[in-house]
């Protein structure tokens, strides 16, 4: 069987680590802390390529039909 | 009166926990010790399960706890000391947790002692997860750890496993374990090791999970009713109570006589038996407990519990006064924010009307006239609050009592405020502020461009009315719910009322062919409610188009298209190109409404809206409209052109069966040859009957009603008229052609493995020629069939939605834009992704090139 890379699927968005700066500015933005995001899985095939660990944020790169692109992050759990 | 004294305090946190025995004895006023409820005389019993000591319900009694009366005294529990300890079903999941996760043998915690520190003082502080969900979730990790342990980490005892044999009864082993057993393993754990187990140990004992004393609900929460002959009849909790004191008494009577044990067990069985229906009548291994009539008791769980509990039926459910319920009719006449009200529906629901210095004077007329003459009015009303009807006899006294600071119960009027709704209301636009019209006759009125927000029709469809009555109601109902505001629907962000069935159809052919005398548009005008003709052309013939224009605005610019494709231009408030169909008037498709509303706001639009829609019917009641068996006929050449192309169809699946029998069908991949076979002939039957309804298309009179109303969009489309002029088609159940219902066949007239389209499902007659036997029958079959699976998905669909809504209930757009629950963690970081108010957008976008355009 041949290996699959599901960041190529056309319908899995780019996913991309959130730097530390990012992430602070993220949180003070929403005047929020890490528990308050939206949860993924460290071990989520769209992301076990970036190798996170639980306490990273991820940011989802989407395409909107409305808005162009939009941005959505999550917590690594 | 006394002074009613308030006290306001914050609520800062809120602790679930058990009642320890001893709460309940604290608690408690009377000890239970004798079944019997009352006396001879019909005077409860002391210390009997009415005992008055526990509130009363009786109006001439006074409560001997707290001396109040009836309705003052909100009762007080009592309790029972029971024989034996009982175990409460309610925690039996939670009792064999702990029982699991403790060592048989010295009842500690099954982990390693040097872990235990760990664990209870990161549960007690918390980390980050300091939220209920993420202890519960620590916790039940926990558990199941210990549960698997075979080995007690402290003593080494080897550990027997333990089972629960539902509801109640818990075994180690082979061994029966008896409550008494299990309360002195769960008192022997320690108040620290306790919360492990997500227990507060000061609100939550493990053994208090085991019954000594029970509590007994306050006479108030049971009343006995007295039925017409005098009975008495009791609530089902006094009967379920009176058994377990009963059966109580028994079990303390012959532990006391030294009873052989097998009959002491047997005793204490039974109280378990009552005890645990006495909470839950419903605990699947169990019989219900049951009246003499065979219906099962209602006990504590299923009072609170399902549709009928008491959270959704009272708490959530609750009834109104000043609301009133009928069928509904159609009548555009009225505006589309108003609702008819029948007269004697207006007689029965009143405003309540402050008295002034400047309104007095005609408010007397209202008491003048009374509850039976309209307009009138039913109830004075006291600046203490306290109510007077108004009646021939009073009315005299009354008159002369009334003045400012009084208020008056009058009738309904034209113009008052209220709320019309319909069930099922899955929408804010199910219940929406209208104006009341009184109106003869006896239903509820409304104008049909209203039905689709309602999701109403006429099939004898009832809806609800209520009448706000203060001041801050009216005011919230009319800035938040009048139709005005609801116009634009925030699911697409186009205006949700619209013109419909009729209406559409007279727009149609007023903007495609007619043309009246300058007399009659006005006349037409006039009657539609327009009163200023001088946007009519003067000159002696004026054009369908001419007239529609007169409803516009005369700097009103539009372009669109209609249903047709075709271009629809209005220029400075004149339709000088096009055609006005459902495309443009329509409820929820195309922007010539929402273009309106934009430019000219709601309240203008509405008015609009209805002119248009009155039009509309004008025009059809002027010209006449009916559809007839005429409509469907066809040209001598198109009929033949139908029947050369069925014909041709029978000829081409003849040659694929053909093809299937010999072997030589080409199979398509992953599929059988059979299946192959099944989806071609479904193909080319369907393609046949779509090039029928093609020719019917091209070839049917143009300008017939029925086409009027299929290219106008209010009713039917161009299949529908196929199935009447040409063929009605193959009929289909779960995706493919009839199957088998008898041996092979689809009927016991078609030779056996007849794969022909006549022999499965295929109805090549159309319905004015009408449908042979067979083909009826199949016609009927997907008929039920599609019967079965609307009556099917209703409740279904009903339920998903229902669990939706309550899942999304309490999510709201904040400040900065971000979607979050009611933990405030984040659901969506922009509203929709986009950010987007849909229902200020235009179909769900806002088009920037036009707003840039229309600055400059
Ligand atoms: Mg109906
Ligand atoms: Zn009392
Ligand atoms: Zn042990």
């Amino acid at each position: 069987m041949p290996k699959v890379d599901p960041t190529k699927h056309i319908l899995v968005p780019k996913h991309s680590k959130l730097s530390e700066a990012e992430q602070k500015k993220l949180f003070d933005k929403h005047n929020i802390n890490f528990n308050d995001l939206p949860i993924i899985l460290a071990s989520d095939p769209a992301i076990t390529h970036l190798k996170l660990v639980k306490g990273d944020v991820v940011k989802i790169d989407r395409d909107s039909p409305t808005a162009g692109k939009s941005e959505y992050f999550r917590g690594v759990q | 009166m006394v002074e009613q004294q308030y006290v306001f305090r914050e609520v800062k946190s809120i602790i679930f926990g058990m009642l320890s025995p001893k709460m309940i004895k604290q608690m408690s006023s009377i000890k239970v010790v004798t079944p019997e409820l009352y006396d001879k005389e019909g005077y409860p019993v002391d210390g009997g399960l009415m005992d008055i000591r526990m509130g009363v319900i009786d109006p001439a009694i006074k409560c001997k706890t707290c001396g109040s009366k009836l309705k003052e005294c909100t009762g007080h529990f009592g309790h029972i000391e029971l024989a034996r300890p009982i175990m409460h079903i309610k925690y039996a999941p939670l009792i064999l947790n702990i029982l699991r996760s403790i060592c048989n043998e010295c009842t500690k915690p099954m982990v390693e002692a040097s872990k235990l520190k760990n664990i209870i003082t990161s549960i007690e502080e918390g980390d980050e997860e300091t939220t209920t969900t993420g202890r519960t979730k620590r916790t039940k990790g926990l558990v199941d750890g210990m549960k698997s342990t075979t080995k007690c980490p402290h003593c080494n005892a080897k550990q027997e496993k333990i089972t629960i044999e539902k509801p109640t009864t818990y075994f180690e082993g082979e061994k029966r374990l008896s409550p008494i057993e299990i309360r002195t393993r769960l008192e022997k754990i320690s108040d620290d090791d306790i919360q492990l187990f997500g227990l507060n140990p000061e609100h939550a004992r493990p053994e208090w999970m085991i019954l000594t004393l029970l509590a007994i609900p306050p006479v108030t929460m049971r009343p006995s009713i007295t039925l017409e002959s005098g009975e008495r009849s009791e609530d089902d909790l006094t009967h379920k109570l009176g058994d377990i004191v009963r059966i109580n008494q028994r079990l303390f009577e012959n532990i006391n006589a030294g009873a052989p044990e097998i009959i002491v067990e047997d005793l204490w069985d039974l109280l378990q038996y009552h005890v645990t229906t006495f909470f839950d009548n419903a605990v699947p291994q169990l019989p219900p407990a049951r009246h003499r009539s065979g219906q099962p008791l209602k006990t504590i769980t299923e009072r609170i519990k399902s549709k009928e509990g008491r959270i959704r039926h009272n708490l959530a459910g609750k009834r109104t006064n000043f609301s009133a319920r009928t069928v509904i009719s159609p009548d555009p006449m009225l505006e589309i924010y108003e609702v008819g009200v029948p007269l004697i529906t207006a007689m029965k629901l009143t405003v309540p009307e402050k008295i002034t210095e400047w309104n007095i004077k005609h408010v007397k007329e209202y008491v003048k006239n009374g509850p039976k003459e309209y307009p009138g009015a039913n109830y004075i009303i006291r600046p203490d609050e306290k109510k007077k009807k108004i009646t021939d006899e009073t009315k005299e006294q009354l008159l002369e009592e009334i003045e400012p600071g009084y208020s008056v119960e009058r009738h309904l009027l034209d113009g008052d405020i209220a709320l019309f709704n319909r069930q099922p209301s899955l929408h804010r636009m199910s219940m929406m502020c209208h104006r009341v019209r009184v109106l003869p006759g006896k239903t509820l009125r409304l104008n049909p461009a209203v039905c689709a927000p309602y999701n109403a029709d006429f099939d004898g469809d009832e809806m609800n009315l209520h009448i706000p009555q203060t001041e801050e109601a009216r005011a919230e109902a009319e800035i938040l719910m009048q139709v005005q505001t609801q116009l634009i629907s925030p699911r697409y962000g186009l205006s949700i009322i619209g013109c419909n069935q009729d209406a559409l159809s007279g727009n149609y052919l007023l903007t495609s062919q007619l043309e009246f005398s300058h007399k009659e548009a006005s006349d037409i005008l006039y009657n539609i409610g327009v009163d200023d003709f001088s946007r009519l052309p003067k000159k002696d013939i004026v054009t369908g188009k001419e007239l529609i224009s007169c409803l516009f605005e005369k700097d009103f610019n539009f372009t669109g298209k209609s249903r047709d494709g075709n271009e629809v231009i209005i220029k400075n408030g004149k339709l000088i190109k096009g055609i006005l169909d459902k495309a443009n008037l329509g409820e929820g498709s195309g922007l010539l409404l929402r273009m309106l509303i934009k430019k000219y706001g709601e309240d203008k639009t509405i008015l609009t809206l209805g002119q248009l829609y009155r039009l509309g019917i004008e025009i059809l009641l002027r010209k006449g409209f009916t559809i007839g068996l005429a409509d469907t006929d066809l040209p001598q050449k198109a009929e033949e052109e139908i029947s050369q192309i069925l014909a041709q169809a029978q000829v081409d699946s003849k040659d694929f069966i053909k093809k299937f029998h010999e072997g030589t069908l080409e199979v398509l991949p992953g599929k059988t040859a059979m299946e192959t076979l099944e989806l071609r002939i479904l193909e080319l039957l369907n393609k046949a009957r779509d090039n029928t309804g093609r020719v019917v298309a091209q070839n049917a009179n143009q300008t017939s009603p029925s086409m009027v109303m299929v290219k106008s969009g209010a009713r039917g489309n161009i299949i529908n008229l196929a199935q009447m002029a040409a063929c009605v088609g193959q009929q289909a159940l779960s995706g493919g052609r009839i199957g088998k219902g008898y041996k092979n066949r689809t009927l016991s007239h078609f030779k056996e493995n007849d794969l022909t389209p006549d022999a499965r499902g295929f109805i090549k007659n159309n319905f004015k020629k009408g449908l042979a036997p067979a083909e009826f029958f199949f016609g009927a079959m997907t008929g039920r069939d599609s019967l079965m699976d609307t009556a099917l998905r209703t409740p279904k669909s009903g339920y998903l939605y229902r669990r939706l809504a309550n899942a999304l209930q309490d999510l709201k757009v904040n400040y900065d834009h971000t979607v979050r629950d009611a933990n405030n963690k984040i659901v969506q970081f922009k509203y929709g992704g986009d950010g987007v108010d849909v229902s200020k957008s235009e179909g769900g976008v806002i088009n920037v090139d036009e707003i840039i355009k229309s600055t400059q």
